[in-house]
């Protein structure tokens, strides 16, 4: 078990014959994730990675029966592929994709929304469900199956707390880079639930940022609705106000924000929360160990 | 982006927003001749920094004759103003806007803003202009009004009357209001602003509205479509060290203490700050050197952050994923030979190809480059070499 994506999900590439695109569909089919088409306007009946080549997204649909479509097409042309997507009744889009304008992001998330596609990303590493399917452009190889689920709005700490977890002899079931940015798809209050419901997964990892208040909202539904046990750290501890700490989303507003803030919520949740995402491994081991 | 409060005024003129008359001025000369031009008996003449809190700095001030004009301009124009957004070493004066005096009534605040939460823009009135919009929301929320508007429908009437009524407006202010704030979304919408502020927003003694200042910034990835908005950008507003490191892709912002950081990613670069102070150390610096680290990336981080006298140990912390962790090695490598890098460096290379790196420097046998085994190692170490304490 998993949650949103596994062995079977079929797969196609939105901007698949493009450097990126042709670079990390390659991975993911390394990988043995079901690839099967991708969609680049203008060359539609070519084969590309062995995979067919359509014009549409709709075209890709009927043909493969493809759910899910994950998005490299450069940033001006995000929103449009998005809401194509969404269009042609595709069920989860990943948008990898960094630098999108937050207008466009807002337009496509809505129809997204209206359409009953959910969305991850975009500015994030994707999803992958260890050992079956990955869709995006993290490193396989440091996830082993297991019974952790990860949440994390940055993609090198997905790394770092899946790596720590799988170094302490356990492993991760799917893992989710939700992205940065001020608008994102499914975020922790939407993720958290399924991995609740997933049999496999035994507990779960929040890995969050200063910025907006995604992690209050979560500490909230955690207090209600989550009974496994959730370790979390929020970057950005160090951060001065004002400033954006690379991410588009990761900068503090006047008292909102913070990571103290995000932190003391998530404690008063009965969330474990740790000061350095160096203990998040640790602290799952622990956890699980109980 | 951000840009000055004339720029923003230009903007708003643009839209029907109503402000004040006035002009920008980049000598004393110049500023005397806009105070004629804008004829009057009283005029205002206002520092251009990218900061808040420029009265209060004493980078606003009134002059009631054409000889007042020259000698405030003649001492804001030049000066270093210091406010609690520029930070102790203050900001350098090279532009004053002189506009004309406008009776008020009364002080407001008016702001658009994406609401993160519900994902879509939105309005905020209150009648404390003048204030930090933070501190009232913080010690009394309920005196500010906000108004979602849903971009699938646009700003409606129903919109302005709820942020009139909700601030208690009376008779023709009410319409007068609701026009304003229309027209201020408009902007907000069209230009793929991120914020706007405008604070205060003067009550004039007939009931109109008009934007005493205005502060605007704009959304960097949608800068590609308004090349108007891209040519206003103030390079002398910005950092220096942080434009450099953006034009390798590197994404830096300096910071007090004394342990040097170079990491991949904005989260773990943040994490591995929150780990050195954890430790008990002080970060530097934060340094994001993204997905395609190479050595001249490397060198060029290398030679921004010890820039920094303060630096006494850096940092490198990669979680290769897509990056090699040997090509990083290499670069490391190649990025000493190209900077002198005379403090210890720490470096923590994992996944991909990562024991190869290893290899890669023990072989080097570099004296300042001592190897990490993991990110808890790495900062101990690093901070433990800032301290002097790491043999």
């Amino acid at each position: 078990m998993s949650i949103l994506v596994n062995k079977d999900t079929k797969v196609i590439v939105q901007g698949f014959t493009g450097k990126e695109g042709s670079f990390h569909a390659e991975q993911c089919i390394a990988y043995g994730t079901k690839i099967v088409g991708g969609v680049t306007p203008g060359k539609g009946g070519t084969t590309h990675l062995d995979k067919p080549v359509f014009n549409t997204v709709k075209d890709a649909v009927v043909t493969t029966g493809a759910t899910v479509s994950m998005i490299f097409v450069p940033p001006a042309f995000v929103a449009d592929a998005v809401m194509e997507a969404a269009d042609a009744c595709i069920e989860l889009a990943v948008i990898i994709t960094e630098g999108a304008p937050v207008k466009d992001m807002q337009k496509a998330k809505a129809y997204a929304v209206k359409k009953n596609m959910k969305t991850i990303g975009p500015n994030c590493p994707g999803i992958i469900t260890a050992e079956e399917c990955k869709i995006g452009i993290m490193p396989g190889m440091i996830f082993k199956k297991g019974e952790v689920g990860l949440i994390s709005k940055s993609g090198t700490l997905t790394y770092e707390g899946a790596n720590q977890v799988c170094k302490e002899g356990f492993g991760i079931s799917t893992a989710v880079g939700i992205g940065g940015d001020p608008i994102i798809g499914l975020s922790y209050k939407q993720l958290l639930p399924l991995f609740e419901a997933d049999p496999e997964t035994k507990a779960i990892v929040m890995i969050g940022e200063i910025g907006g208040d995604l992690e209050i909202q979560a500490a909230h539904f955690i207090k209600e609705h989550i009974k496994k046990p959730v370790v979390a750290f929020i970057a950005g501890q160090s951060a001065p106000k004002g400033k954006r700490m690379g991410h588009a989303g990761a900068i503090i507003s006047g008292s909102a924000g913070t990571a103290a803030e995000k932190m003391e919520a998530l404690a008063k949740a009965g969330v474990h929360v740790v000061q350095s995402p160096a203990e998040i491994g640790k602290k799952v081991a622990e956890v699980l160990k109980k | 982006m951000n840009i000055h409060e004339y720029q923003a005024k230009e903007i708003f003129q643009k839209y029907n927003v109503p402000t004040p008359r006035g002009y920008v001025a980049h000598s004393v000369e110049e500023a005397v001749s806009n105070a004629e031009k804008l004829g009057g008996s009283i005029w205002v003449v206002k520092a251009q920094i990218h900061a808040g809190g420029r009265g209060l700095g004493g980078g606003v001030k009134l002059a009631r004759s054409l000889e007042e004009v020259k000698t405030l301009s003649s001492e804001i124009l030049g000066m270093t103003l210091v406010t609690h957004q520029t930070g102790p070493e203050g900001k350098l004066v090279q532009k004053i806007y002189i506009e004309e005096g406008v009776d008020i009534a009364d002080e407001l605040y008016l702001g658009v803003v994406l609401d993160r939460a519900q994902e879509m823009p939105v309005i905020m009135a209150s009648l404390e202009g003048g204030m930090e919009i933070e501190n009232v929301a913080h010690d009394s929320p309920e005196k500010i009004i906000k108004v979602a508007v849903d971009p699938s429908i646009g700003f409606q009437p129903f919109h302005g009357r709820a942020l009139a009524f909700g601030l208690g407006l009376q008779k023709e202010e009410i319409n007068n209001f609701i026009k304003f704030a229309s027209a201020l979304y408009t902007v907000y919408m069209e230009n793929d602003v991120e914020m706007i502020e405008i604070n205060p927003l003067v009550k004039t003694k007939s009931g109109n509205f008009v934007a005493l200042d205005g502060k605007v910034g704009f959304d960097d990835n949608a800068l590609y479509r308004h090349p108007e908005i891209e040519a206003m950008r103030d390079l002398s507003e910005e950092n220096p060290a942080e434009r450099e490191a953006s034009n390798f892709g590197l994404s830096y912002v300096k910071l007090d203490g004394n342990v040097g950081c170079m990491v991949n990613g904005a989260g773990l670069a943040m994490g591995t700050m929150d780990t050195i102070n954890y430790m008990g150390g002080f970060p530097a610096n934060f340094l994001d050197v993204g997905g395609g680290a190479n050595a001249q990336t490397v060198a060029k981080g290398f030679e921004i952050i010890l820039r920094d006298p303060n630096v006494k140990s850096i940092f490198v912390n990669i979680f290769g994923g897509i990056v090699r962790c040997d090509r990083i090695a290499n670069g490391i490598l190649e990025a000493t030979k190209l900077v002198d890098v005379h403090v210890p460096v720490i470096v923590r290379l994992d996944g991909t190809n990562a024991p190869e790196a290893a290899e890669i420097l023990r072989n080097a046998n570099i004296k300042n480059i001592i190897t990490a085994t993991d990110l808890g190692d790495g900062a101990r170490k690093a901070v433990a070499a800032a301290k002097g304490e790491l043999v």
